[in-house]
């Protein structure tokens, strides 16, 4: 999906369900490749492995500097895991599936 | 820093940023390349982040020009609370919009990295506190810390680089910190496009103490002093002392201040020492160098000036009470506030901590003139170059500030007065000796001027003592074996004094003669001239006895001849012929 309203926050998924919801961010800065690729990786990744029980909310940090210093980021893209705990921060156009998945912990860290 | 020491530096070539801390400046001949990037390299604990935080602070307070701090290893309160510990209130400067600090937190625990990223975030928190304040100036402490908290190194290089170009195209003057390397300058080698002004810290520790070191390894289009700087970071921030300042342009005055010591004065001219010299007094054990200073110091303060007392061996207590034994009470001046008296030490600090006490006091106290009493005890806290070095540029100091300065020196008994004190004693204008003068099984106090540039000065020793009044030289007193002190003198000056009464004795002995002789002369004068005058009266009565006869005879004749009848006798008495 390619993200149409990144000028501002933009909740994409808000399903619930009766699982554990996982609560993310993804900070990203404007329409580059990366944070397009980023945005389609997640959205790919959440609807494949947390679907129904995700919200994902979307941050263009060049809108919202702020933001950026509140959530401490400091590369683009960064998704930011707040639920469940432990916060986990993933950096990058989350182009690995599986390292997303260990990263979210929903599989073991895939390292060889 | 003042304006004369500002057209020291070129006007042409790049565009300087001072940064407004002491000593920095001077090295890097004006300060850092503005609208560049400058890189402060050095092992941990080496006072990166003071150096950083002062050129911000310093730039936002001083020269208006506002600053942000991002700040990779510490907190906004972390910083806050060690910048109180040097006097700064950065709260208050980020409430002033005069410092923005952003803390940029990277922990590689929580980070995951998957696929390729940029440092956006970065960027878009500096820019962000840059547009909210205006900011001229830009701290990053310490870029290391992004790559012990992100791993892929390629993508942190060209980030970095792209960060700097970017804030060079901003204008933007930079500083950025990075831990040493092995064998590098920076461990992730930014040296390597941060390359317009590198500056190397170090922290090394000698003797037990510790030394900061500061070093200009690079700076582009600039001339920059080349050397290892000692630096301390004292209460008031930090300074850099460079040995010299750079150039040797030190003003000579030509007047002159007195000794304290009205005699000693006469033997340099008549006039004493030059202002703004640095004056040697060098001597063994109790030859009085203390009471010199004290005298020097005394004289000062009766001028009106401010003095500086530093004593490195007793407290300042029983500095009063000595000097108070040799008349000299150093307590009134104390309390005008005129007087100064500092004790220190030497063991406690590293000689570079000395040196910036010293030249805190210089700042804050503003002496005329300043003693250290002795200097010599600093020598045990480094090697002899060290030790010249920090006189070199103590004397520096008090020059540049134009303030006498005597500095007291010990030296064992036996070595030779040549025998170069600490190694400076090249460096001083004049140099006073004090010797112990052994002799006829005592000792005594000699004085004399060793050398004393720009002035005709006496070659003589003199003897001094030290009396309830202070120090007092005595006259000359040369005898026929060489120069006399002691009770050797004062025997030659009582033989002389027997000698003399002798001679006078003699004198008045012959005067009373000659007075008995003329009178004995007179007295048979006197009685043979009364012999003669009762000669004469008894010649004078004969005398007239005699004519009386002869006209008793001759009236007898007229009278006859008369009563004869006789012929008239003409004249008178006379018979016929």
């Amino acid at each position: 999906m390619i993200p149409q309203n990144r000028k501002s926050k933009s909740t994409t998924a808000t399903r619930k369900s009766n699982g554990e919801e996982y609560v993310l961010r993804l900070y990203v800065t404007g329409a580059t490749s990366r944070s397009r690729r980023a945005i389609l990786n997640i959205n790919a990744i959440c609807g494949e492995h947390l679907e129904g029980k995700y919200n994902l909310e979307i941050v263009d940090i060049l809108q919202n500097p702020a933001l950026a210093r509140e959530a401490q980021i400091v590369a683009a893209p960064t998704l930011i895991k707040l639920l469940p705990l432990p916060l986990r921060r993933i950096i990058g156009d989350l182009s690995d599936t599986e390292r997303v998945l260990a990263g979210l912990d929903l599989k073991s860290e895939p390292r060889v | 820093m003042s304006a004369h020491r500002l057209k020291l530096f070129p006007k042409n070539g790049i565009r300087k940023c001072l940064t407004g801390i002491d000593g920095l400046d001077q090295i890097s001949e004006g300060g850092l390349p503005e609208g560049r990037a400058t890189l402060v390299c050095g092992p941990a604990g080496c006072g990166k982040t003071v150096l950083a935080m002062e050129f911000l602070v310093r730039g936002a307070t001083e020269f208006n020009e506002p600053g942000v701090f991002i700040a990779f290893e510490e907190t906004g309160e972390e910083l806050s609370q060690n910048a109180a510990s040097m006097g700064i209130d950065l709260p208050g400067l980020c409430a002033r919009k005069k410092l923005a600090v952003d803390h940029v937190r990277v922990d590689r625990s929580e980070i995951a990295e998957c696929g390729d990223y940029d440092l956006a975030g970065l960027f878009v928190r500096l820019e962000a506190a840059i547009k909210a304040i205006g900011a001229k100036r830009v701290v990053l402490d310490t870029v290391s810390s992004l790559f012990s908290g992100l791993a892929n190194v390629n993508i942190l290089r060209a980030e970095l680089r792209r960060l700097f170009s970017w804030l060079k195209s901003k204008g933007i003057t930079a500083v950025i910190t990075a831990e040493k390397g092995e064998g590098k300058l920076t461990r992730e080698g930014i040296e390597e496009y941060v390359a317009d002004c590198v500056i190397l810290l170090d922290h090394r520790v000698e003797n037990q103490t510790s030394i900061r070191l500061l070093r200009v390894i690079k700076y582009r289009g600039s001339m920059h002093g080349t050397n290892e700087y000692p630096f301390l970071i004292g209460s008031s921030g930090l300074s850099v002392l460079p040995l010299s300042s750079l150039r040797l342009d030190h003003k000579a005055p030509t007047q002159r201040i007195p000794t304290g010591v009205p005699r000693l004065d006469t033997m340099l001219g008549g006039k004493g020492f030059y202002r703004g010299s640095s004056i040697l007094v060098s001597g063994g054990a109790g030859t009085g160098k203390s009471s010199l200073a004290a005298h020097f110091v005394k004289a000062a303060c009766q001028r009106g000036e401010r003095a500086l007392y530093m004593s490195s061996e007793r407290s300042t207590d029983e500095v009063m009470r000595n000097m108070r034994s040799i008349g000299i009470d150093l307590e009134p001046f104390v309390k005008r506030g005129l007087l100064h008296l500092c004790a220190l030490r030497p063991g406690t600090f590293s000689l570079e901590t000395h040196l910036l006490t010293v030249h805190n006091l210089m700042k804050t106290f503003n002496p005329k003139v300043m003693v250290v009493d002795p200097i010599t005890n600093f020598v045990s806290l480094g090697t002899h170059a060290e030790v010249g070095s920090m006189v070199t540029r103590l004397i520096d100091m008090i020059k540049s500030r134009q303030i006498t300065g005597m500095f007291t020196s010990f030296t064992s008994a036996d070595s030779l007065p040549d025998f170069s004190e600490v190694g400076v004693s090249s460096q001083m204008d004049t140099w006073l000796l004090l010797r112990n003068l052994e002799c006829n099984g005592e000792r005594n106090r000699g004085l004399y001027v060793l050398k004393s540039r720009g002035m005709a000065h006496s070659n003589q020793i003199r003897t001094f003592v030290l009396t309830d009044t202070g120090i007092r030289l005595l006259d000359v007193y040369v005898g026929p074996s060489g120069l006399l002190t002691g009770s050797a003198r004062m025997t030659q000056e009582a033989q002389e004094h027997a000698e003399a009464t002798e001679r006078e004795q003699r004198l008045k002995h012959k005067g009373s003669e000659l007075k008995q002789k003329r009178q004995q002369l007179e007295a048979r004068i006197a009685s043979m001239r009364s012999e003669y005058e009762l000669e004469e009266k008894s010649l004078l009565t004969d005398v007239h006895e005699m004519e009386m006869r002869g006209k008793q005879i001759a009236l007898g004749r007229v009278e006859m001849s008369r009563a004869r009848k006789a012929d008239r006798i003409r004249g008178n008495g006379r018979g016929p012929a």
